[in-house]
């Protein structure tokens, strides 16, 4: 169907804020990828410049290779589904469907039978008198994703669809749009501040913070080589745990923090620069590399530390548990089938081969320079 | 006990506010003469339709009705478009100045309009329309509380609607008929009602601008009529329940949203 290409890309309002700024995306055809990021980060003025609602700034933007920055909505060939659904609420679902049919002029026929058609996959052949009224969350949802559908357009754009949905709902219209994505072999640009939404949709992830572009990559380089401190927060529940220390380079490379001293076995040469040694970094652990027990053959690769258990918060096949590393709150994340008792005091042990280092003074990955 | 109470209340302050308006129908039914005796008649001893024939025969009433009529109507449609279309701009479109345009708008609001007779009929004079229905349509082309009333309602419809719409290849006029007119239909109502009735009853501005008798709207023909025929109090009512009619039927029909319009706003749908 189509790629898009974002380059260079700002937007600047009158009052001089930048809310976006250099923006480079590259999306190839039939790719699913979802801009995730904080509220106020940029992804959704991103997504609305590339919609042509709001006016690009500053860059370019290529839709299948033409230049598209002064089209308007109509013309780039693209549908939107809102976070609201934006329904037309005196109009009946087949009405609401028809209707950019109607606007390009396709005879009654043809709009009669795409519309029964899409209304056949998203099922909502039933409602299709029906005003959007009275029609379930997950009713409206799907018909704003059939009157996206309908037109069979070049890109798709998702502005946080699933965010007035409940919990369980979410769970199954993510399920439902990654489908829809693998049938209709469509190009989708997919906006969220949820990770896990990213995580589980996203061919690619495109992660944002204010205004600018931390890390484009499949959903599990992101998460296993975070480039700063900010993407290997944001991406993973519960998020990564941080230490504040230093490092010092003897015949291993020892992280020095308040609490203790961890040597940390070489994953790469790279760390092993000399301007690193005595560098205020930050130690990343993922909460399941924290473990309760080690295998004593492998000495060396885990670092033993005690804590007591703060809180257990059980969820089923998984357990967090709520610790201290020193002073520093720390959750690690182990097996549901593990007894533990609060307020008891235990040995917990980090997979020193899974952690990451981070700089102090700009959040940098040592390893991405 | 307490609800019993309401209730009478409720029914006595009806039936005071009623009576007039049932004396008014009864009377313009009576012979000449009837209802001004004493003690006084409610209802007609012999039901008559003389005060009528009289009013469409002699005084040649029938075109005054029509003159009144169409004028409302026409001002009524040319103000909603006008009103819509400018409230639709103010709180939807960005433009160099909305804000401060619109605040020199509302701030006229307060100039009462008895201020303004003078020089809008000097102006109308220099234009030559004073005699012409012109001179009624022209100062009612929009007013400024129905700009006002369309761009709240306005600002209560999410924009992500015209974008859709826009993404859907609408044009902003094609948004504006299918999109926004229809969201608006009960505020559209409840200022038709308005438009409606004010040019409908209005009395002194008519009177002012037209100077021709056939040209007269009702409430001008019906105090000519008061002066001439202060005698007869059953051919006055006669005028009179011909003048409030159309009002109560405009009313009734629109009610329905107009009562949904004044709820609007309250319950977050």
């Amino acid at each position: 169907m189509a790629y898009v290409e974002l380059k260079n890309i700002s937007k600047i309002y009158d009052d001089g804020t930048k809310a976006v700024s250099n923006v480079n995306i590259q999306i190839k055809d039939k790719e699913f990828v979802v801009l995730v990021g904080p509220s106020g980060c940029g992804k959704t003025t991103t997504l609305r410049m590339i919609a042509g609602l709001e006016e690009i700034s500053e860059g370019e933007l290529y839709i299948d290779g033409k230049l598209v920055n002064s089209l308007s909505p109509k013309d780039r060939d693209i549908a939107m589904v809102f976070q609201n659904y934006a329904l037309y609420p005196h109009m009946n679902v087949y009405d609401n469907i028809a209707f950019g049919l109607k606007l390009r002029k396709f005879n009654k026929d043809e709009i009669d039978k795409r519309v029964k058609e899409v209304a056949d996959i998203l099922g909502l052949s039933e409602s299709l008198r029906k005003k959007p009224k009275s029609l379930s969350g997950g009713q409206r949802q799907r018909v704003a994703l059939g009157r996206a559908i309908v037109r069979n357009p070049k890109v798709f754009l998702f502005d946080e669809p699933l965010s007035n949905l409940d919990a369980k709902l979410r769970v199954q219209m993510r399920a439902e749009i990654s489908k829809l994505h693998k049938k209709l072999n469509a190009t989708i640009i997919y906006v969220t501040h949820d990770q896990v939404e990213a995580m589980t949709m996203g061919d690619r992830i495109v992660v944002m913070e204010s205004g600018l572009v931390k890390q484009t990559d499949s959903p599990m380089k992101i998460y296993q080589n975070p480039v700063n401190k900010f993407v290997a927060g944001f991406i993973g529940t519960p998020s990564m745990n941080f230490i504040e220390g230093k490092l010092n380079f003897k015949d291993s490379i020892v992280f020095v923090s308040k609490q203790s001293k961890i040597d940390i076995p070489i994953m790469n040469e790279q760390i092993r620069n000399e301007k690193n040694n005595n560098k205020e970094v930050i130690l990343g652990i993922r909460p399941e590399n924290i473990l309760l027990n080690n295998r004593k053959e492998e000495s060396g690769r885990y670092f033993e530390f005690k804590s007591r258990v703060e809180l257990i918060e059980p969820l089923g096949s998984q357990m967090l548990i709520h610790l201290f590393f020193g002073e520093q709150p720390m959750i690690a994340e182990i097996s549901g089938m593990e007894s533990v008792d609060r307020e008891s005091e235990i040995s917990f042990y980090i997979d020193l081969t899974k952690v990451h280092l981070f700089y102090k003074e700009n959040g940098k990955n040592l390893l991405s320079l | 006990m307490k609800k019993i109470f309401i209730h009478l209340l409720l029914f006595v302050i009806a039936i005071l506010t009623l009576f007039p308006f049932f004396w008014m129908i009864s009377a313009s039914f009576m012979q000449d003469g009837h209802a001004s005796v004493f003690p006084p008649r409610f209802i007609p001893d012999e039901f008559t339709l003389t005060q009528y024939q009289k009013l469409f025969e002699r005084l040649s009433i029938t075109s005054n009705f029509f003159n009144s009529l169409f004028l409302s109507v026409l001002v009524t449609v040319i103000s909603l478009t006008f009103n819509s279309l400018a409230g639709y701009a103010f709180a939807k479109y960005k433009f160099s100045g909305k804000e401060k345009l619109f605040n020199v708008l509302l701030s006229s609001m307060i100039i009462p309009s008895q201020v303004t007779m003078l020089p809008l009929f000097l102006m109308l004079k220099s234009m030559g329309f004073i005699n012409t229905y012109m001179a009624i349509i022209i100062p009612g082309l929009a007013n400024i509380f129905g700009i006002f009333l369309i761009r709240q309602f306005c600002l209560s419809i999410p924009n992500s609607l015209i974008e859709a719409a826009r993404i859907d290849g609408a044009n902003d006029f094609y948004i504006y008929i299918k999109i926004i007119l229809p969201l608006l239909t009960p505020v559209l109502a409840t200022l038709a009602i308005f438009t409606f009735l004010g040019t409908w009853n209005d009395f002194l501005w008519p009177l002012i601008v037209l100077t021709d008798d056939s040209m007269y709207t009702l409430p001008v023909a019906l105090s000519n009529l008061m002066l001439e025929h202060s005698k007869d109090p059953e051919l006055m009512m006669a005028g009179s329940l011909i003048t409030v009619l159309p009002v109560i039927i405009v009313f009734l029909a629109l009610q329905k949203y107009y009562i949904k319009g004044i709820m609007m706003g309250s319950v977050k749908e």
